[in-house]
């Protein structure tokens, strides 16, 4: 096997070393009859080259020829290819948690970045090295706000992405949390009224997105002053990171929590992404996670290390903050050199690129009739639209087009059904766009599955 | 005194600021291209209210100013790439650069998680058999690759054997863990409802039968065991072990952190867990990336397979693969999307590199470079429970510590010698521990080096403690304040 250095010879002295003469007797004591002895049904041996064909095959049954407006929580965006050449290189990528901080600088200043960058954007004070994704770390940040305040009830807000929703759920089943939902109003936003008369002295926190699920940007300081009233915490999740560059930070949340996929990790079928999670200092002893601090030498030269382990798993055990062992190193890192190219002009003019494409087909798309934009609110880069007729028959005109058109609703939000979410990320070209809004009016004029005429190919 | 480093020498490294404080104004590292469709501003589509100003402090810097930043960050870092890296309990493999280049192919790294299922059939494929080849490598009956690592699979697999008891109309209280338990044990079990029960290890470091048979009652919901333990030996009354626990009620819960010492030897469906976790970035060679991501895939016994989280992969008739979500007695989700599906490619092309031989070789050479440590070094270094080991074995400092020198400046003074460290001061039930697991990723030559590195510290010990203890001297900052850096805490830059 080419990835074992030992050769036969090795072995026998090694093995004549330990006093042993078979290799079995290293086994003795797993009894005989509890050892495996027949061969494993598993494929391979294979060479690097037919490795290489096999996942070139399933490479090619996917959707990589068509036109995605897919968002929802995970964002098709172009990746410099400077991000990937450093991530690549060793150093990094086949290091470990940094135990030992002499000889893994490297990652704990890129990690201490990290957390810098992540507090700019939230308009936070400090922030985690990361989590697993954005699902995980809201979860994580409502279990944090109930150790805060010591109150059971959380209201979320019903545009909380609900794959989301399902794991707070799933989390604190066991744990005597009441959770209420908060619907949307009219606007697509949190519906106040409810959220006013939801929250009171039980409530440990107020959980909201923003951009919320649909798109819609929601207006924090009304929020985060009805949580406060009641001495409750406002969450704010954000699954497009990207839209902290031109939306209003929510630093009158009191945690900041989502996903940062957007910097740099690619949309991979669901992860590995990276979760983040923003706070104020105040809250740091009840924090997730791992963080890095600035320290010096014993000469005073500037360095960093792991910190306030004393929350975690491998000290307090059951006590905990959080059963997290690891965070989310390598796809940080990838957030962290995204961020540093694009940098503070970069990322406006990229996300400043998302608004105009959301913007553009907006426009298009409510210009044809029967066709509604059900919310009002402003919203970045994803929004909904009301289709004339079957959504899945709309969408498999689209297919046809080699377009991908969003996300039905109506699985998650069966008031919603008809309704798709679009999402238009500077990767959608104006074609692409004109293209959608070509069959959409078709579709408008005739809602059923069509078949286009040679011609229009 | 001589010196006695073979390994590693000094050599020139860069000084190297914060990106905050390599920024100057105007400079930009990437540029778009141009727009396509009017250009909006942000004040006027999201109001003056909603719309931000630039944020404040980020960093400008040209492209060849974040090369030359990370490149120099990267080689402060030591790597498995650069050599031995024996974290005990972290498995430090070998990552295969085919692994890296499959799992960047646009098919599968740029396809969406909402993609129409019809159009993903490859990325579905690749889930689904993973989970197959991780069945049959487990004997186990179905496989959820949801969890996003190790202690996430914990969870998941608690809370499974929680909603089969509480479905039996009996949840019960209690989780038994050995006390030599990695701390995400009574971590995850704390989240999940039920409350931990310390079970003392017996004078082997193993399962205390007696003590197991009492506190088995019929308020334990189960038995959460690592197997091999985290002293690296297996645990060799499992089968009465998993026949106590079972014949009061009991589920037998698998941390499969250790299964690079098991890997086509033995299965652990076939001596009686219920359900386990799988740590593919361990044992399955998916790189640890300076502390993730990982994946923690859960494998568990047909009764079990009812409440694995949603949705599961399923395969028809036809040969289509499918997204199943309608799962009535599932916990739930644990994960948004499908989990960490990036880190299933890559465990699916090492298992394809490997074939059934190369998996056992692999376990074979993983064993026997554990064993050669083990038996070069006890003349040393205290063991305080030498028996046989699997994949990784524990010293102690006693004998160091009589000097003053404790595990952890033995560590450090390793790092001059050109290593990574050992696991300091873990398990619990070592006082002063050296956890060393090479891996089978070690040929004879690194690990004689690694054994001469060790013997040279003990007798450097013997000579001349104070010398050990204000190690490391070849690295580029030398010890540093933790106290310090706890006490009053930095964990940003501040213009």
């Amino acid at each position: 096997m080419r990835y074992l250095p030992n050769s036969p010879a090795d072995r026998q002295a090694m093995l004549e070393a330990t006093g042993h003469t078979h290799i079995d007797e290293l086994f003795s004591q797993i009894h005989a009859d509890l050892r495996f002895k027949g061969r494993l049904d598993l494929p391979g041996p294979l060479s690097e080259s037919e490795i290489l064909e096999f996942f070139r095959q399933a490479a090619a049954e996917s959707s990589r020829e068509y036109v995605s407006l897919l968002g929802a929580g995970a964002y098709s965006h172009y990746c410099p290819v400077v991000v990937d050449a450093l991530l690549s290189r060793g150093e990094f990528f086949t290091a470990y948690t940094p135990y030992q901080a002499e000889i893994a600088q490297g990652t704990l200043q890129a990690m201490f970045e990290f957390q810098t960058l992540m507090t700019q954007l939230t308009g936070q004070e400090v922030s985690n090295a990361s989590l697993y994704d954005g699902s995980t770390a809201t979860t994580e940040a409502v279990l944090m706000a109930l150790r805060v305040t010591r109150r059971s009830h959380v209201a979320v807000a019903r545009t909380l992405h609900p794959e989301y929703r399902q794991i707070l759920s799933t989390y604190v089943r066991h744990q005597d949390v009441e959770l209420a939902e908060v619907p949307y109003a009219a606007s697509g936003q949190i519906d106040i009224a409810r959220l006013e008369s939801t929250v009171n002295a039980q409530t440990a926190a107020v959980v909201i997105q923003s951009p919320n699920f649909f798109g819609a940007v929601e207006r924090i300081p009304e929020i985060a002053a009805i949580a406060h009233g009641q001495g409750a915490l406002l969450i704010v999740a954000i699954t497009e990171a990207l839209s902290l560059a031109v939306v209003k930070p929510p630093s009158q949340a009191d945690i900041v929590c989502g996903e940062a996929q957007s910097f740099g990790v690619p949309v991979a079928y669901g992860g590995p992404y990276v979760g983040f999670l923003t706070t104020k200092e105040k809250f740091l002893r009840q924090m997730p996670g791992r963080l890095v601090g600035q320290t010096v030498d014993t000469e005073g030269r500037r360095g960093f290390v792991l910190t306030l382990a004393t929350r975690e798993q491998h000290i307090r055990r059951e006590k905990a903050t959080s059963n997290i062992c690891t965070n989310q190193s390598l796809c940080a890192l990838a957030a962290t050199i995204y961020l540093s190219l694009l940098g503070k002009k970069g990322l406006r003019q990229l996300a400043e690129q998302n608004l105009a494409k959301a913007h553009y087909a907006a426009g298009k798309l409510r210009g044809i009739p029967g066709v509604a934009m059900p919310f009002s609110s402003p919203s970045f880069n994803e929004f909904v639209v009301k289709v004339p007729g079957d959504a899945g028959h709309l969408l498999e005109n689209l297919r046809r087009e080699k377009i991908i058109g969003g996300l039905p609703l109506g699985d998650f939000y069966p008031e919603l059904a008809n309704h798709l979410l679009l999402c238009f990320t500077e990767l959608v070209s104006r074609p692409a766009i004109d293209r959608l809004v070509d069959v959409c009016h078709q579709f408008a004029v005739q809602p059923a599955i069509q078949d286009f005429s040679p011609q229009r190919r | 005194m001589e010196n006695r480093i073979r390994e590693a020498r000094p050599h020139m490294t860069r000084n190297e600021a914060l990106i905050f404080e390599r920024t100057s104004p105007g400079k930009v590292g990437v540029e778009f291209a141009p727009l396509d469709v009017p250009a909006v501003s942000p004040a006027e589509v999201l109001g003056h209210d909603l719309a931000r100003d630039e944020v404040e402090g980020f960093p400008e810097v040209s492209e060849l100013d974040v090369i030359r930043h990370f490149t120099r960050l990267s080689t402060w870092n030591y790597s498995v790439d650069e050599g031995l890296y024996p974290l005990g309990s972290c498995t430090m493999k070998y990552n295969a650069r085919i692994n890296e280049v499959v799992a960047r192919l646009a098919g599968l790294a740029m396809e969406h998680p909402y993609a129409p299922q019809d159009l993903a059939q490859g990325c579905l494929r690749i889930l689904h058999e993973t989970a197959r080849c991780l069945q049959e490598i487990t004997g186990m009956d179905a496989v959820s690759l949801q969890p996003s690592a190790g202690a996430q699979g914990e969870l998941t697999g608690i809370l499974m054997i929680h909603a089969l008891l509480a479905e039996r109309g009996d949840p019960r209280k209690y989780i038994l863990i050995p006390d030599s338990a990695h701390g995400t044990n009574p971590a995850s079990v704390a989240i999940s409802g039920y409350e931990v029960r310390h079970l003392k290890s017996n004078e082997q470091g193993c399962v205390d039968i007696f003590n197991l048979a009492q506190a088995m009652d019929a308020d334990v919901a189960g038995l959460m065991l690592t197997n091999p333990n985290t002293l690296g030996i297996f645990e060799t009354e499992i089968g009465r072990i998993a026949n106590i626990v079972h014949a009061r009620g009991g589920l037998v819960y698998m941390d499969g952190a250790n299964m690079n010492a098991l890997v086509g030897v033995t299965r652990p469906g076939d001596f009686g867990v219920d359900v386990m976790h799988l740590n593919l970035h361990k044992t399955f060679s998916t790189p640890h990336g300076g502390g993730g991501p990982g994946s923690g895939p859960v494998a568990v016994k047909k009764i079990l397979e009812p409440y694995l989280p949603s949705p599961v992969v399923a395969k028809s008739p036809e040969g289509k693969f499918q997204l199943d979500y309608d799962r009535p007695r599932s916990i739930g989700r644990v994960r948004a999307f499908l989990g960490n599906f990036g880190m299933a490619v890559r465990a699916l092309a090492y298992m394809l590199a490997n074939g059934p031989e190369g998996l056992r070789q692999t376990t074979e050479d993983a064993v026997l470079n554990a064993n050669y440590l083990r038996t070069q070094l006890r003349d040393a270094y205290d063991l305080p429970y030498d028996q046989a080991c699997m994949h990784e074995s524990v010293f102690s400092d006693r004998r160091q510590a009589e000097k003053g020198v404790h595990t952890m400046d033995i560590a450090k003074r390793l790092i001059d010698y050109g290593f990574h460290p050992y696991t300091t001061a873990f398990p619990l039930i070592v006082p002063g521990a050296l956890m060393i697991e090479p891996t089978e990723s070690a040929g004879k030559r690194e690990l004689d080096a690694f054994i001469d590195a060790l013997q040279s510290i003990a007798a450097e010990i013997e000579e001349d403690p104070q010398f050990v203890l204000k190690a490391p001297y070849t690295t580029r900052v030398s010890r540093l304040d933790e106290v310090g850096a706890a006490r009053k805490p930095i964990l940003r830059w501040k213009p």
